[in-house]
């Protein structure tokens, strides 16, 4: 059949079972929307900045393990959208963008809405193509969605020139893909595997500590059985919480910057430390040195082998799927006759129950004054801590991530690796059209919201019923803390003035919007969110505690053990 | 320590910048980079001499790996390789000069390839500290210009980067 380039393009799409384009037009995607716009099985939905087209299709991935999907022009449209790409690399989100470009005799030739959109996103990208022939659009796209879900995932750009896409060819979509330079690995060493098994079973002092890779890898039933099997303390990583089910004993919290202090005091003393799909990033390990300090033997399993002995050397790299890797671990526990050291194992324990008496996530409440910390407690009850939490960047998404226990995966979507303020709307976006009828709440603060407010208006398009739970202190929290504590008080452009009233601006959109300055009245007003609105798109607009601060901390370039655990301790 | 990484890569465009990005993003150092076409056209083989400790050679060649058009990657000075580098040089030559260029192009074993009243271009290969010997033995200010293609390299005997 012959097509023109932009009904291929649609026609792909179709073919990857593509359910929603996020996007925005623009004069060099022209084509590719008039031929959308002629069909109806890949929805689009119209974003109000570029941006966010790509944070709601990376919410969309990140809550479904499918490949999110977005649509921006040339130029500017492709700029908009390179911190949202930027966004979904750092966190290994499988995404394809597609940008138009301009006609290919323009290139070059400093045209209008003309940027070198490959060679700006080329360091933010898994890989990404400039298509020049109309014949190479379907397997350029086929490879596209190929890339962006195997090996470690990532997001992959097509750039795709305005003449391309109403040229003809005949259409024909490939079935499958093989590229000779491209070849991940999926099946781990089984001699390494038996190794690290063995090392896990001598373990006297052992830990797990697991990242967004497991829940990438749908492998969070997998890690939840070994370590059962195993009895061993577990934590997860903030781009790996729902990983293990954060109500179980065996859960030691979040580690890291603003972990627990039983989670990094057992990091840091284990005598071995299985990683699984996490990479010892600063905000976990804190000083490298430091870590290093205490002699502990490291097995690492990864899909990436840069990943491994790239900021701590490891005893035992295992690269592969960490589905696959899990299951062979399980395989060779339960075959073998050997188990744990009971004894080594109780005394670890009562180690670490020590630890955790510290009680390190209590907080004073307050009658007269919201708690923060208080909002999310609450969220996490009246949802019965079932609900997709999105969350922008600050305090507020610390706050969710300790508070907001998690017991399944794929229900906690932030910006772990580039901190990106303003994902929290457009994730709960992308989230809530992957799962119509669950409970979607988008925690925030005042300053984050602002960065992609526009998307109130595509809420009220797509009649989204998200529940915006802005923890308002009025000023840029994590900022503000960190010049409390490192930079002599001197609050140096935090202080957020001129707000909008956001119940009222919410509700100009069409939305409701609800004030609360009690705590007495934060329930009340969930409940009437997920209750009573349930249907509506709700901007519960907490005034909380404008001097209150996330801990424990784990201050920038200093190790795990040297932790604040509260104001007391300064 | 220094390294000379070999690497197969599909000749597309845009892949030499993937490369170098890389290099330039995380750090790295380039000594030299060389490439071109093999025999086979739909591939390039680069050379890229580097420094760095054993840590970061092996985030090298792991970054290398992970860039989905590179596709194989050798640490050929891991064991016993050659490597050539391609000058030409372009010398005043005058006078007496002309007679002293000439016998020093015959000790390195350096060919003159291009010859006026006044000048000499003279090309040379081997690897760099010979090259870098030949400029020691030339009067500086006889040297007109210098251009040096970069450091190729190829392993020994069995050891073959290939497919």
């Amino acid at each position: 059949m012959v097509l023109t380039g932009a009904e291929i393009v649609i026609r792909c799409l179709q073919e990857e079972k593509v359910e929603y384009v996020f996007g925005y037009p623009g004069g060099a995607v022209l084509y590719i929307y008039d031929a959308l716009f002629q069909q109806e099985q890949v929805r689009h939905i119209l974003v109000r900045h570029e941006q966010a087209a790509v944070h709601a299709a990376d919410g969309f991935a990140r809550s479904t393990q499918k490949v999110g999907v977005a649509l921006v022009t040339s130029g500017p449209g492709a700029t908009n959208a390179v911190t949202g790409i930027a966004t979904a690399f750092c966190d290994s989100i499988p995404m394809v963008i597609i940008s138009g470009q301009v006609p290919t005799a323009a290139i070059g030739q400093d045209a209008f809405q003309e940027v070198d959109t490959v060679g700006i996103t080329r360091p933010c990208v898994k890989h990404n193509f400039l298509v020049r022939d109309v014949r190479d659009i379907a397997t350029t796209i086929k490879k596209a969605f190929y890339l962006a879900q195997t090996g470690r995932p990532g997001p992959v750009l097509v750039d795709i020139p305005k003449d391309i896409t109403f040229a003809k060819c005949e259409f024909e979509y490939p079935q499958d893909i093989s590229m000779r330079s491209y070849n991940p690995v999926v099946k781990g060493h089984q001699g390494q595997i038996k190794k690290a098994v063995q090392l896990l079973l001598e373990a006297k002092r052992p830990m797990i500590y697991t990242g967004g890779g497991v829940i990438l890898a749908d492998a969070a039933d997998r890690l939840t059985k070994l370590t059962r099997l195993l009895g061993y303390p577990i934590t997860n990583t903030l781009m790996g919480l729902g990983a293990y089910p954060a109500s179980d004993r065996q859960y030691l919290g979040m580690p890291g910057m603003h972990g627990t202090y039983e989670a990094n005091m057992s990091m840091h003393y284990s005598d071995v430390l299985l990683a699984v799909g996490a990479r010892f990033d600063d905000r976990v390990i804190g000083d490298p040195a430091n870590f290093a300090e205490e002699p502990r033997k490291i097995i690492h399993v990864d899909i990436d082998p840069s990943s491994i002995s790239k900021r701590v050397k490891v005893d035992v790299p295992i690269v592969g799927d960490v589905k696959d890797v899990l299951d062979e671990m399980i395989r060779q526990l339960e075959a073998g006759e050997a188990r744990p050291n009971p004894d080594a194992l109780a005394a670890w324990w009562k180690q670490i129950e020590d630890w955790r008496s510290r009680k390190c996530m209590e907080y004073r409440n307050s009658d007269t004054i919201i708690k923060p910390q208080f909002v999310i407690q609450k969220l996490w009850e009246v949802t019965g801590g079932d609900a997709i939490v999105t969350s922008d960047v600050g305090q507020h998404q610390m706050w969710a991530a300790q508070y907001y226990r998690f017991d399944k995966p794929r229900r906690w979507l932030n910006s772990g690796g580039l901190g990106t303020m303003g994902v929290g709307m457009p994730y709960a976006m992308g989230a809530q059209l992957a799962h119509p009828g669950k409970q979607v709440a988008c925690v925030t603060g005042e300053a984050s919201i602002q960065m992609n407010i526009q998307e109130l208006s595509t809420c009220k398009q797509f009649r989204l019923p998200i529940k915006i739970c802005n923890l308002n202190n009025r000023y840029l929290g994590m900022v503000r803390q960190w010049q409390q504590l490192f930079h002599g008080q001197r609050y140096s452009e935090s202080y957020m003035d001129s707000l909008p009233d956001f119940a009222k601006l919410a509700e100009s959109y069409g939305h409701v919007g609800i004030r609360v300055d009690k705590p007495a009245d934060v329930e009340g007003a969930l409940r009437e969110a997920f209750t009573t609105h349930k249907n509506d798109l709700v901007f519960l607009d907490f005034q909380v505690d404008q001097t209150e601060n996330v801990y424990p901390m784990v201050q920038g370039g200093k190790g795990l053990t040297e932790m604040i655990l509260s104001a007391e301790d300064l | 320590m220094r390294h000379v990484i070999s690497l197969l890569i599909e000749n597309e465009a845009g892949a030499l910048s993937r490369v170098s990005g890389l290099f330039s993003a995380r750090g790295y150092n380039i000594e030299s980079l060389t490439v071109a076409p093999t025999e086979d056209a739909s591939m390039s083989r680069m050379t890229i001499v580097t420094t760095g400790s054993d840590e970061i050679i092996e985030q090298i060649t792991k970054q290398l790996n992970k860039l989905v058009e590179v596709v194989k990657v050798v640490d050929i000075s891991e064991a016993a390789h050659i490597e050539r580098e391609l000058m030409l040089i372009k010398l005043r030559a005058t006078g007496k000069d002309r007679e002293e260029i000439k016998r020093t192009a015959d000790i390195f074993r350096a060919r003159i390839i291009d010859v006026t009243d006044t000048s000499y271009v003279i090309e040379l290969t081997g690897n760099q500290s010979k090259l870098d010997a030949f400029i020691g033995a030339i009067d500086t200010g006889l040297i007109l210009e210098t251009v040096r293609s970069g450091v190729c390299g190829i392993g020994r005997g069995d050891r073959v980067l290939k497919l």
